[in-house]
């Protein structure tokens, strides 16, 4: 069906790529010519597929996932595969197996994640849009890290059909590019049902930006603006807010109690998930081989020894350890409930406002290695994750800069108000241009 | 608070390998992080869930399955068209 | 014998006869194709694929739920069952675990003793994948390893869950026939496919601990692998020593049970909800389900509408194939038919197709119906009968053409032979003239003449003479007399050899 070829030769010299397809062939249609990067947790036919793991080193799916079926049918030109934390598992890129991806903005710090690879690409004018995928933030993330514009759909909006799992309940393929309305057009390729999904809705969006918010109203969460956040990115985002404010919307103080337990309740049910989700790799069907020479477990054993990265294993005991017999009902059963509350305040919240809005992060992209003990590093994602939890949209647009850094106002929205958030998103870019 | 049998034993159960090294680091990195976890103790609540989406099915269709040559294209060993597998006793 | 000490409960797992697997659209029609070439991304558990719920899997669940009497939960979910197997593709099966689809409902079967009904109660019903499959290659010089085919792997099951009720093998062997019969009337479950029954069974001796044999696929196979561990049990507690609480394997071939491994029996399988999966409420689908004829109902039938006997009617309908035979055979509503067919196919059909390996469905009704007519109609004696009956499976068995009972009965020279060819008997034992002597009346005359002692015996009472005179008779004219025709003239003749 491809009646064309893109030739694609980026100067990566931010090790944004970990597959580069020189002659991407592409068809007609609305993204016609467009280059494309792809992260590499989404399986693409034909093409290397590795979650930046050693222990899916030569994977080659022999299937595309559902939205590269949709890329392909609107002629779009799959440019390569991205550089990401292994299997989604980081807040900064340096969890690759294959080298970190430096951010564009200062080639020392992190360009965010775990989708830096597709953030960087674009920031660095390599492609024009890409896919990422966002389980507790990593899309919005190294958006906001590298100033540009990513959306984490609704839950079930986007297929997952093909995306190599890492917390099932949590995670969605989303569009990141350098403006809202790349964002909005990608978005309407990959956006709708699909039979395979069965968390799949049939919601499609056909949304183009509208930057009219006369009377809106915008909750701000206290605790978005509280101790751990930066005081300098505090600011610049609450200067972008009273932009809104200057457009017509009206800010409201919330508050949403059950951050004091979203990051726990996350990192609980994500481990889990992950846990099971990554049990498959075992040298069997895929990847490098396990050896026959040794018994069964022995094998298994040393091929997640030597095909899983520290953090990986480590999330994967955690939750082992989580869903364990005796420890089932401490630890995720509790943080189900706790993913209850968080959704009921954010419901609870929406009826007294239309979107909420705060930092997207609560620093600034962080020096490469500065962040080297695991818990400093989950609580970074403290203002991304009850997104997740609460299966709701949200968008980090840039807003401004912190000691040279971008900066990410995120806006969250209710469930299945994607176009409202890129409304909000779309008409802070017109006026902060 | 585990100790570093506990986390070998964890690691056993997850039938994961760590090296000796790590298992000092990961003790520490376990109970700080299993400590954060505490505050899920105090989470009060039914667990209601309020769920949507239910009956999600499809038909009882047959459609194609993968060549033989796909299943078996990844796979470092094969024999006759099965895959190879370390033995288990 | 029913012993009150012995506890039995199973748990049994049958592949449901869906056309596609339970959570793809791989055909389940895999046994006569190639290792590996029924697999999708899905059942293959390749990254990044989704599972999408088979419809009819649970469809058919509900029917088995409903003819057990058990009710069907307002809401049922699956499951993830973790565990490292290379025949678990996913290192996770998808099943049921604290929200199945059914709970409660019995089983009826005849008790060991009184002869009366029992009831088995169910725990749960609930649905499943199956694994891949297994094969263990050992001992060459690449050394031992094993090789896997996920053609299985997704296949939907049924798992149905006794509770302990069930005091003797042989109660278990009942209640899985009963089960197995009830599947098959509902149209959900096929017997013959191999593979396609496994059963766990769970055994103590009452006061002792409970012994989990895992795995037998053979209905004798339980039975065998019960009995056994009944006398194994026993005899540890009479020796004084204690049962342990283990797993154990049955090992068909040898009819023993081993202990497993002990790495299998301590397993956490850390069951969270699937969710990749939306919860299923398919309470109100309960009602509109309509219940075919099932094999009680059909036994009661059996007897009232064909007077069959309670035993007859029991081992007819005890398969669906057999009852549906045996329909196909008296379908012309000819009553005189009715027992005829009954008691061949009960006690010498099925006989003759366990003796050669071979089930009811290689043998068509119509062939049958006409031998029972020639029996009927006088042209074959029962014991040519049996002999027709053996060349018809061995020519099927073989795959040789096909020949009518007639043709057989020709070419085996066994069509019955009587005094008078064209009338059935009157008395008369003078040949017709210008005929050749009747076979018959010649054999009587022969024996009679070779054997003067037995003639001797019976003439001074011996009744065993005259049985072994008839034997002669049989023997020489090769089972082609009719019983009652040879013993009238047998009687005859001797009366006449004294004139």
């Amino acid at each position: 069906m491809a009646a064309h070829e893109t030739g694609f030769n980026p100067d990566d010299r931010y090790n944004a790529f970990l597959t580069v397809c020189r002659k991407a062939p592409h068809g007609d249609g609305k993204l016609a010519g467009i280059a494309i990067a792809v992260k590499d947790n989404i399986s693409t036919q034909g093409i290397e597929t590795t979650c930046a793991s050693k222990i899916l080193k030569g994977y080659i799916p022999p299937y595309d996932a559902h939205v590269v079926d949709l890329l392909k049918q609107s002629g779009a030109a799959i440019a390569g595969k991205t550089n990401m934390d292994e299997f989604g598992m980081g807040t900064t890129t340096e969890n690759s197996a294959f080298g970190p991806t430096l951010n564009p903005c200062d080639t020392t710090r992190v360009p965010g994640g775990s989708s830096g690879g597709s953030a960087a690409a674009i920031a660095a004018g390599m492609v024009r849009m890409a896919l990422g995928t966002d389980t507790g933030g990593s899309i919005r993330c190294p958006a906001a890290f590298c100033g540009i514009v990513g959306l984490k759909p609704t839950y079930g909006r986007v297929s997952r059909y093909g995306l190599i799992a890492y917390a099932n309940s949590l995670e969605q393929i989303g569009p990141m590019a350098g403006n809202v309305s790349d964002v909005s057009l990608l978005m309407q390729v990959i956006a709708g049902y699909d039979r395979r999904d069965s968390t799949s809705y049939n919601r499609p969006y056909t949304h183009t930006p509208n930057p009219d918010i006369k009377g809106l109203a915008i909750g701000i969460p206290q605790e978005y603006f509280g101790a751990g956040v930066d005081p300098k990115v505090a600011e610049v985002t609450k200067r972008a807010i009273f932009r809104l404010e200057e457009l017509g919307a009206t800010a409201l103080p919330c508050s949403i109690p059950s951050m004091e337990y979203a990051l726990a309740a996350y990192y609980v049910t994500c481990t889990s998930e992950a846990s099971s989700n990554l049990a498959r790799f075992d040298g069997v069907r895929y990847g490098p081989a396990a050896d026959t020479k040794k018994s069964w477990h022995d094998a298994y054993r040393e091929v997640r020894r030597a095909g899983f990265g520290a953090e990986v294993r480590r999330r994967i005991m955690l939750g082992t350890f989580a869903l364990s017999s005796g420890y089932y009902g401490k630890y995720y059963a509790k943080a189900q409930v706790a993913r209850e509350n968080v959704k009921k305040d954010f419901a609870r919240i929406f009826s007294e406002v239309d979107v909420i809005a705060g930092p997207t992060m609560p620093t600034i992209a962080f020096k490469l290695g500065e962040k080297s003990d695991p818990l400093s590093m989950y609580l970074a994602d403290i203002l991304t994750v009850p997104v997740n939890l609460a299966n709701i949209p949200a968008i980090s647009v840039p807003c401004g800069k912190v000691d040279g850094m971008p900066v990410g106002l995120q806006i969250m929205g209710k469930p299945f108000e994607d176009e409202r958030v890129v409304d909000v998103a779309f008409a802070y870019e017109q006026v902060a241009a | 608070m585990v100790t570093e049998n506990d986390v070998r034993d964890i690691a056993e159960l997850a039938d994961i390998g760590i090296n000796t090294e790590e298992l000092g680091p990961f003790t520490d990195q376990f109970n700080a992080i299993l400590e954060y976890f505490d505050v899920l103790d105090r989470v009060q609540g039914d667990g209601s869930v309020i769920r949507d989406l239910s009956n999600v099915m499809r038909e009882d269709a047959v459609e194609p399955s993968l060549p033989q040559g796909e299943v078996l294209k990844n796979a470092a060993f094969q024999e006759d068209g099965f895959i190879r597998a370390p033995r288990v006793m | 014998m029913t012993d009150a000490q012995v506890i039995v409960g199973l748990e049994v797992h049958c592949q449901l006869d869906t056309q596609s697997k339970l959570f793809c659209g791989c055909s389940t029609d895999y046994r006569s194709d190639g290792p590996n070439t029924h697999v999708c991304p899905v059942c293959l558990g390749l990254p990044g694929s989704m599972p999408v719920l088979n419809k009819k899997a649970i469809e058919y669940a509900m029917k088995v739920a409903k003819a057990l009497n058990c009710s069907v939960l307002h809401e049922a979910e699956f499951s993830r069952k973790n565990y490292f197997y290379p025949d678990l593709d996913k290192a996770y099966q998808i099943t049921q675990y604290d929200k199945p689809l059914a709970e409660g409902g019995y089983v009826e079967i005849e008790a060991d003793e009184g002869g009366g009904g029992k009831r088995v109660q169910i725990t749960r019903i609930h649905v499943e994948e199956d694994p891949g499959r297994l094969v263990h290659m050992g001992n060459t010089e690449r050394g031992r390893y094993s090789l896997v085919d996920y053609n299985r792997a997704g296949i939907p099951l049924i798992e149905i869950v006794s509770e302990p009720d069930m005091r003797s093998p042989k109660e278990a062997r009942k209640f899985l026939n009963k089960l197995r019969a009830t599947l098959e009337y509902l149209g959900v479950f096929d017997s013959e496919k191999e593979g396609s029954l496994r059963v766990d069974a769970n055994i103590s001796i009452k006061g002792s601990e409970r012994v989990e044999v895992k795995n037998i696929s053979s209905y004798k196979g339980v039975e065998k692998a019960l009995t056994f561990e009944v006398t194994r049990q026993k005899n540890l507690l009479r020796r004084g020593q204690r049962v342990s609480r283990e797993t154990r394997h049955f090992l068909e071939a040898r009819g023993i049970t081993q202990s497993a491994r002990s790495k299998e029996q301590e397993h956490d399988y850390r069951y969270f909800p699937e969710p990749d999966l939306r919860p299923i409420r398919v309470q109100s689908w309960v009602d509109a389900i309509v219940l075919p004829e099932l094999p009680d109902a059909r036994r009661e039938r059996f007897m009232a509408q064909y007077g069959c006997s309670a035993n007859h009617a029991r081992t007819l309908t005890g398969e669906l194939r057999l009852a549906n035979f045996y329909e196909q055979v008296v379908a012309s509503g000819q009553k005189d038919l009715f027992t005829l067919a009954a008691t061949w196919i009960a006690d010498t059909l099925i006989g003759e197709l366990n003796y050669r390996n071979m089930t009811i469905d290689a043998v068509k009704s119509a062939p049958f119906t006409k031998l029972l007519g020639h029996i009927q109609g006088d042209e074959c004696t029962d014991k040519s009968g049996v002999e027709v009956l053996r060349v018809m499976l061995d020519t099927i068995k073989q795959g040789l053409p096909y020949e009518t009972p007639l043709a057989i009965l020709d070419r085996l020279n066994l069509r019955k032979v009587s005094v008078n060819i064209t009338k059935p008997l009157a008395y008369g034992i003078t040949p017709k003239s210008g005929v050749e002597p009747n076979p018959i009346i010649k054999a009587i005359s022969e024996v009679l003449t070779e054997q003067p002692r037995a003639v001797e015996d019976f003439r001074k009472g011996k009744k065993e003479a005259f049985n072994f005179l008839i034997g002669q008779v049989m023997k020489k004219t090769r089972g082609r007399a009719d019983p009652k025709e040879l013993n009238q003239l047998l009687v005859e003749a001797l009366k006449n050899r004294e004139a």
